[in-house]
């Protein structure tokens, strides 16, 4: 039931009023709206039942299981969010002056260190507010880069098919156009095609290391050699960092642009559960150019860098410092980790992966790449079981709900078909990587008998199977009156 | 297997082309397209009077799954578009040969269409895929 649903006129909730009465004599009059907005009126315990219920219905990683390939649900440390609400930290006015707030800023200064010293990147700057505004940053330096050199010929970003559709849509959004490259076999890019749509015209090239179809891209080196002969840049999409945590850096790969989701790698929440954070870091080519504000530290003193000091800045991305609240837990996390925690981040979430792998391969699933090492996810593909048993990747993803598990990734990367991609992370045990395994066995044995059971489900969640076509086709999200 | 019609021409990016003779064409994509993609939920037309090249994009269908191009099989003009997909686009789904054509084009070279899959040559292109 709505909040809407509840109201009774008269009611409220004492401890949401305002304590005093707002004066609008300031407003001017024709800016003033004739109708109070419609409020629910509700009373305090209803409004608290209203939203503690709603919580309860959340499937969410503090309840359950939840190997979302591409996104890195992992355990969001309560120490971070404890740490990160210090009363000096939340506190502080986001225009209270740079001497006023040297601890904050000197947390800031130090997470960009440790990210440019994790990705192996020349300079960092935070103020991306989530991974696609990352993107979108790192394609307009790109841009900004070729523009400043005269060189306006470049007009093509290269994507390879089997990338995040946000990397085609961010490079649209800075004026490009798209040159797709096809992925081999086994999983790498196709090298060949790469040369053949590599000119005068390549502005760059926009890549996922680990890749999205779960498999380290072997053939890098090569891959930048030939990039950067033809004059463009690489640009590296952090979405599966979590892999490669204190192993490799993508700066050492070759690359010039990065960003970085700290919502994922560097667990801060999301996926619902707060804003994202999506840091840039370049080579020294790019530096110039990099979003402001970033946060400069002589020794004494730390303070922001504005557009004064970077006049080639392609700008603000945000109003004040990003999503700072966001940076601090990843700034907590990275310090609670240190250099070997994080190391183990990425030895802990392949070696999870691959042991699941090894697991849903014994238990007769069908690995996309089976001659290929799982990187810190990997993918299945159920065709087998949709042509023989009629039940397909989206049936078991919502059968798996009522087994306590949320489903995978479904249907991506496009190509391949009724596809898991299964990311464990670090912070499962062995016991919830088994239970999954086991579920998708009983899964598959339901079906045997019968597809009924898998195809109406879930049948323990607060809803049903949802009519996700009529609420596309119908989309109805705005609540009025009753005539 | 999808259907596939044998008086039509296909692309092996599963769109059809039905030649009506007078050097206009009218433009689809295919039974198997549409089983691939699932339940189409958007489809953003050309507008009549562009101008399209061959392999150009045309438009997007959108499913729950996946959002996809609908490349041009040949290069012309816009001359109709199927109107009726803007708020029935489960016509595709339904009678993906017939009432969910997507638009016809005058076309500039009528002989483009002789480059295109005849019906054998895009079943081996559907086999291949589902293998």
């Amino acid at each position: 039931m709505l909040i809407f649903e509840q109201s009774s006129k008269g009611r409220v909730a004492h401890a949401q009023s305002p304590a005093t009465k707002a004066s609008l004599d300031d407003l001017p009059a024709d800016m003033l709206r004739e109708t109070p907005p419609l409020m629910p009126e509700v009373s305090e315990m209803q409004a608290v039942r209203h939203y503690t219920r709603l919580s309860q219905k959340n499937f969410s990683i503090d309840t359950h299981f939840y190997p979302l390939g591409s996104c890195t649900m992992k355990y969001n440390p309560r120490a971070c969010n404890s740490l990160s609400m210090l009363p000096g930290l939340v506190d502080r006015h986001p225009y209270a002056p740079d001497s006023h707030s040297q601890g904050f800023l000197s947390c800031m200064h130090d997470l960009q260190e440790i990210l440019k010293e994790v990705t192996g990147m020349k300079a960092v700057s935070l103020s991306p507010m989530a991974g696609a505004q990352g993107e979108f940053a790192g394609v307009a330096m790109i841009k900004a880069y070729h523009e400043s050199r005269g060189d306006m010929a470049r007009n093509e970003i290269i994507v390879p098919d089997a990338a995040h559709g946000t990397n085609p849509a961010s490079a649209v959004m800075c004026g490009y156009k798209i040159q797709e490259i096809p992925t081999r076999d086994d999983g790498d890019i196709d090298v060949d095609a790469l040369k053949e749509v590599l000119g005068p015209q390549t502005a760059g090239i926009m890549l996922t290391n680990p890749s999205t179809v779960g498999v380290f891209e072997r053939r890098i080196q090569e891959i930048a050699a030939l990039v950067h002969e033809a004059g463009g840049l690489l640009y590296y999409d952090g979405a599966n960092l979590n892999a490669i945590l204190g192993k490799v850096r993508p700066g050492d790969m070759g690359f010039d642009v990065i960003h970085m989701n700290l919502h994922k790698t560097f667990s801060t929440p999301h996926g619902g559960g707060g804003p994202g954070a999506g840091p840039v870091g370049v080579s020294e080519r790019l530096e110039p150019f990099l979003p402001i504000p970033m946060i400069d530290y002589d020794g004494t003193n730390y303070r922001f860098i504005t557009a004064d000091d970077r006049p080639q800045s392609i700008g603000r991305l945000s109003a004040f410092a990003g999503n700072a609240g966001i940076l601090l837990r990843a700034y907590i996390y990275a310090r609670l980790l240190g250099r070997q925690g994080m190391t183990r981040v990425a030895e802990y979430s392949t070696l999870n992966a691959n042991y699941m792998l090894k697991k849903m391969k014994a238990a007769g699933f069908e690995a996309a790449y089976p001659d290929r090492r799982a990187t810190h996810e990997f993918i299945i593909t159920l065709r087998k079981e949709a042509k023989d048993l009629g039940v397909n990747a989206m049936d078991f993803a919502k059968r798996l709900l009522d087994y306590g598990v949320h489903a995978p990734t479904t249907y991506f990367p496009l190509l391949v078909p009724e596809c898991f991609l299964i990311e464990p992370t670090e912070t499962e045990s062995i016991d919830a990587l088994d239970n999954f395994v086991e579920a998708m066995i009983k899964i598959r044995e339901e079906a045997e008998t019968g597809a009924d059971r898998v195809k109406g489900a879930p049948y323990t969640l607060p809803v049903r199977r949802l009519d996700d076509v009529k609420a596309a086709r119908e989309l109805d999200i705005a609540w009025k009156p009753a005539e | 297997m999808s259907y596939i019609p044998s008086d039509l021409l296909f692309t092996s990016s599963h769109e059809w082309v039905r030649d009506e003779g007078d050097d206009t064409v009218t433009i689809g994509i295919t039974d198997h397209a549409q089983e691939l993609l699932g339940d189409l939920v958007f489809i953003e037309l050309p507008e009549v009077g562009d101008t399209i090249e061959a392999g150009g994009e045309a438009g997007v269908v959108e499913s729950v799954k996946a959002a996809s191009d609908i490349f041009s099989p040949v290069s012309g003009e816009v001359i109709e578009i199927n109107e009726d997909l803007v708020d029935s686009p489960e016509l595709v789904n339904e009678q993906a040969y017939d009432n969910g054509w997507i638009y016809k084009i005058k076309l500039n070279d009528p002989s483009e269409i002789d480059g295109l899959l005849n019906p054998e040559a895009y079943t081996e292109v559907v086999e291949a895929d589902e293998h």
